[in-house]
């Protein structure tokens, strides 16, 4: 009898052991925000395997289905046409379009948007970052100006003259936020530049016969690149939210691209009848950045915590 | 200080020739700029009136030549006139720009006393609930789309409990005798949701700094100096550490005014503001107009230097143990 007792406190114990184990393993690794970051990149990545309909296809009839859950109006707008119930699972916008398939075409044109104007800033001003850094004197002053200058720059408005001159294509948007992304890398990456070069093994290297090309690629990037690291998991949010911004606007993509941020606008003269439009998109949005913002924040700290102040 | 004064002026010059020369270059990427103002295959323009419009426009010469003519009129107050109406731009911008400075200054407003408190909260509380409530907070209000959070605003307040305005600065149709006790068309129930829809993203940055630089102060030897010598917790607080701690919020808020000026525009959208940025938006992008841009953001970059100077300057004075040499 006690034994039993004994035994179960135990297993009681042992219960509770392996809760607070997840509870560390959830307060040590930002699981949720990788989880929801993973599935949004296989959103992107498998799009047409994931998408339950073609996020393109109107249907007039089909106008205005509510989500799932609303089972009444569902079958009041459906009027049994459609048999399978997980049909428009988060319901369908003002043209008929299934706003799930939309949203996970939309994770495809945002992290691609991201992720490639990402790049090209991280090349950029990493680039000149080192430069700057590595040579001083008159090219870092002019390099620092140009950030101060651009920062100085209203990017929405900036963006909006590029966009209009340009014209409004995927590769405009890409470029406008690239525009954007590289200043950041390049404070950075010259602040750690100024402190590497003055470090014994590169004066070696230099008096070895190395070229300045070879030095900075070969010694001095390796110890920059969890700064650039940091930088840019910081900094993608930001791009993205960008781009739900301009997208928005109106001034982004062409309307007939599922982006996230023209399908809140699209839904905005709805709400009235149909909350859904406007809110899925926004909220996957949200969901991304805020992931991404975390996970930088974790990342930052793990890798770099002298980024903290900045 | 006058040194430092002259050196951070000539710096706002040369920024704003560069800014302004960066968007005049951006400006001509497209190649030939008439096709802005007529289109290729329009109405039958023959390649002779395209040439004279051309030269009109002063668009046969040099960019160089046409940058510095630009600057030239520039200096004397002249920003040219819109494409459309052929009004001088800085009237239609004269008339705008007070409407987004309004919706800016309730935005700055409101996410400074939402975002200072709470950070300071967050810090003094460190490790709590209300840490917890905090920096929750900060997270969320950097990762919502503002447009979002309007839409969500208007779908809440407006549509759904019917409380307040989906839109406009004043109500469409204002009886004459109602500007007689309002001068300044002040309704306050029209600021409520564009105010909350740029302010939200705002009070999230003022938190995290006001928190750091709180944190930071609250470390320090002079703190526990006063908490040694038995000062009261209240005193500490607000008296030792707070005042120190503002530096750094201090100086954000000029840039951020600055930014919500030019970030009001996504509430001016939502809410049919009538404000500077949905004109450039609406009326320059959708016609093509180019003069009302260039001198939107001119007028923009202006206030942002201008702001930035500020921001040096309350930083200087502020802080006495930093002095430009």
């Amino acid at each position: 009898m006690n034994e039993g007792i004994a035994f179960e406190a135990q297993l009681e114990q042992r219960q509770r052991n392996r809760l607070l184990q997840v509870w560390i393993v959830f307060r040590r690794w930002p699981v949720i925000p990788l989880f929801i970051l993973a599935v949004m990149a296989m959103f992107a990545l498998f799009a047409p395997l994931l998408a339950p309909k073609d996020p393109l296809k109107q249907s007039l009839p089909l106008q205005y289905v509510p989500p799932i859950w609303a089972t009444e109006e569902r079958a009041d707008r459906l009027e049994g046409r459609v048999d399978n119930s997980f049909e428009y699972f988060l319901g369908t916008d003002n043209l008929g379009r299934d706003i799930l398939s939309r949203i996970i075409y939309g994770a495809r044109i945002s992290l691609m948007v991201a992720l490639i104007s990402l790049t090209s800033g991280i090349l950029v001003g990493s680039t000149l970052g080192l430069i700057g850094g590595w040579y001083g004197g008159i090219i870092d002053e002019l390099v620092a100006r140009l950030v101060d200058i651009w920062y100085a720059l209203p990017f929405l408005l900036v963006a909006l003259v590029v966009v209009i001159v340009l014209g409004q294509t995927l590769v405009v948007m890409m470029f406008v936020l690239a525009l954007t992304a590289w200043s950041p890398f390049v404070r950075n990456v010259r602040a750690e530049v100024l402190s590497l070069k003055e470090r014994d093994y590169v004066a070696l290297a230099r008096v070895a016969g190395a070229s300045p090309f070879y030095i900075m690629y070969k010694h001095i990037l390796p110890g920059v690149i969890n700064t650039i690291v940091v930088i840019a998991t910081l900094n993608v949010g930001g791009l993205i939210l960008a781009e739900a911004t301009l997208t928005f606007l109106g001034a982004g993509l062409p309307s007939n691209i599922p982006a996230w941020g023209l399908m809140v606008g699209e839904g905005q003269g709805d709400l009235r009848l149909a909350w859904w439009i406007s809110f899925w998109p926004g909220l996957a949005i949200f969901l991304t950045v805020m992931s991404l913002n975390f996970t930088g924040d974790w990342l930052r700290d793990h890798l770099d915590p002298r980024l903290r102040q900045t | 200080m006058s040194s430092f004064l002259i050196r951070r002026l000539a710096f706002v010059l040369v920024s704003l020739i560069g800014a302004t020369a960066i968007v005049f270059a951006l400006s001509r990427m497209a190649g030939d700029p008439i096709l802005l103002y007529a289109k290729p295959y329009g109405y039958g323009d023959t390649e002779e009136y395209l040439n004279n419009l051309r030269a009109h426009l002063g668009l046969d010469q040099p960019l160089v030549v046409q940058y510095v003519k630009w600057v030239w009129q520039l200096a004397q107050g002249d920003l040219g006139l819109t494409l459309l109406s052929r009004r001088p731009v800085i009237d239609v911008i004269g008339e705008k720009i007070w409407n987004t400075f309004q919706l800016a200054f309730t935005g700055w407003l409101f996410a400074t006393v939402l975002g200072v408190p709470l950070g300071v909260l967050s810090a003094v509380k460190r490790g709590t609930y209300w840490d917890y409530l905090g920096r929750g907070f900060a997270l969320f209000g950097q990762a919502l789309p503002a447009f979002w959070v309007g839409v969500m605003l208007v779908l809440l307040f407006s549509v759904t409990w019917e409380m307040l305005p989906t839109a406009f600065k004043a109500p469409p149709n204002v009886p004459d005798d109602y500007t007689h006790w309002n001068p300044w068309g002040l309704y306050p129930e029209y600021f409520i949701l564009p105010t909350i829809t740029i302010g939200w993203g705002a009070a999230a940055g003022y938190l995290r700094i006001t928190r750091s630089a709180m944190l930071e102060v609250l470390d320090s030897e002079f703190v526990k100096l006063a908490r040694a010598k038995g000062a009261s917790t209240s005193s500490v607080i607000w008296k030792h550490a707070f005042k120190n701690a503002l530096i750094p919020p201090l100086t954000v808020s000029a840039l951020l005014l600055a930014g919500l000026m030019n970030g009001a525009v996504v509430a001016e959208v939502v809410f049919a503001w009538p404000g500077l940025g949905r004109i450039a938006l609406v009326e320059a992008v959708n016609n093509n107009d180019f003069p009302l841009l260039t001198g939107a953001i001119f007028i923009f970059t202006i206030i942002y230097l201008v702001m930035n100077f500020v921001a040096d300057m309350l930083y200087a004075w502020a802080d006495p143990r930093i002095r430009y040499s």
